[in-house]
């Protein structure tokens, strides 16, 4: 590993104060399971890094607060699995997160690190943008809020400007019954990438909408409001077709998890199950 | 402020506190090993894919291979020279020995951090929920079944 600087600030001024002072060449570090193989691969070469675990305001926090659940920037994904609110409110995203890495990897690494890393297979994201989330920023010029359909750009590239830092995960309670269900397929059980990720939410209005991850640069959502879909009578044929046009809007590649044409035709398969599981959750709601 | 390429670091051992001064690019498990000459704890991957690291971090496990040593601050860790207490080796490294779950041994430590963890969270675990516990933990003697026998039977024990 190249040296570089190591701070750690106790309070977020300290922390917008280093991250302006030394604009890209700062790195901001939370859990670190991201940012470690970066530094060891030289593909991350920050002249400091900013440790964040101990800034008081953005301690591991999961709180709510007005009909909104905030996750703090430093809560680690066993703690977003183990919270009660979480389990109850947003079920579908514990699904998730149980899926990323190993039990050791989600001891250290973050949501919100999961979403700053912009992986097109993040695991978390498809959950996260079904749900709504937004994303608090800040900077020395104040804070900012940015729904996170917004805040993804490309593969690793996302909205935070040099300088800004991400305090918190911000996910509104659903007021009306929903039903949400995520899906995902590996080469294997434990610490691998997903070779397709996905999340399905039916609302009681017959809107359903989609969040499809590793088929695209970037994890992106997709909407039915036909009402074909949440309708649990309406023929299997016409919710094929549905499905065919919203797996329609996927680009994905081939690599070493699958070949393109692989990933477009599991979609299909995991996109009907997780509809499945989605309905018939709304329907026990 | 001025930040240097070097850390002053404090923390807690198998019990015991050191302080040190530690190039701040250098990651947990190279000060476990290298400084601390806790040679116990293996270094493999250097990615979190493997395990071969893991060593408990105020009772929870972490892939020191993706911690930076400074982050240690103040931190209780244990590894597995931790387990054993005068002289003799704690119950579930017997049951590792009686299960014939070691074979080259070199995941064994890791294994090891990542059961003491799981039992100490769920101390009744089922089959799936130790597999899922130590999924992490890659075996390349492929001696998962008699692994996973061995953190049943140590929880099994505890019940008697």
């Amino acid at each position: 590993m190249r040296p570089f600087e190591y701070a750690r600030p106790q309070t977020v001024d300290e922390v917008v104060a280093l991250l302006d002072e030394h604009g890209p060449e700062a790195h901001v570090l939370a859990g670190g399971t991201d940012l470690l193989i970066g530094l060891r691969h030289g593909t991350i070469r920050p002249r400091i890094v900013v440790d964040v675990k101990r800034v008081a305001e953005i301690r591991p926090e999961i709180r709510e607060n007005e009909g909104v659940l905030r996750i703090s920037a430093t809560a680690v994904l066993t703690d977003v699995i183990g919270d009660e609110r979480v389990q109850s409110d947003f079920p579908a995203l514990v699904e998730a997160a149980a899926t990323v890495g190993s039990v050791a990897i989600r001891n250290r690494a973050t949501l919100a690190g999961n979403i700053c890393n912009a992986s097109p297979a993040a695991d978390t994201a498809p959950a996260l943008l079904v749900y709504g989330a937004e994303i608090d920023l800040m900077s020395l010029s104040g804070t900012r809020r940015v729904l996170l359909d917004d805040f993804f750009v490309g593969p690793g590239e996302t909205e935070i400007q040099p300088g800004e830092i991400v305090t918190a995960i911000s996910l509104p309670i659903p007021a009306r019954p929903v039903g949400v269900a995520f899906g995902r397929m590996t080469r294997r059980r434990g610490v691998d990438l997903a070779t397709i990720n996905l999340c399905c939410l039916v609302d009681s209005d017959g809107v359903t909408i989609f969040a499809y991850g590793a088929v695209g640069p970037r994890p992106f959502l997709v909407r039915d409001e036909t009402g074909v879909l949440a309708d649990r009578g309406a023929e299997e044929r016409e919710r094929d077709a549905v499905l065919r046009e919203m797996a329609g809007h996927a680009s994905p590649i081939s690599d070493v998890r699958a070949s393109a044409e692989y990933r477009q035709a599991m979609l299909g398969v995991l996109s009907r199950r997780a509809l499945g599981k989605a309905t018939d959750r709304l329907a026990a709601a | 402020m001025k930040f240097a390429h070097a850390s002053s670091l404090t923390f807690t051992v198998n019990g015991t506190v050191h302080s040190l001064d530690v190039a701040t690019h250098h990651n947990l498990l190279d000060v476990l090993r290298d400084v601390l000459e806790l040679t116990g704890t293996k270094e493999c991957c250097v990615e979190g894919e493997c395990g071969a690291c893991t060593v408990l971090v105020d009772g929870r496990s972490v892939n020191s291979c993706l911690m930076l040593a400074v982050e240690a601050d103040g931190r209780e860790i244990t590894t597995v020279e931790g387990l054993a207490s005068e002289g003799r080796l704690s119950p579930l490294q017997e049951a590792f020995l009686d299960e014939g779950a070691v074979q080259c041994g070199f995941c064994i430590p890791g294994q090891l951090m990542s059961a003491q963890e799981l039992l100490a969270k769920n101390p009744h675990p089922t089959v799936d929920e130790v597999r899922d516990g130590l999924v992490g933990n890659l075996c390349r003697c492929a001696g998962y079944q008699q692994i996973t026998a061995a953190v049943l039977a140590v929880a099994e024990a505890a019940d008697r």
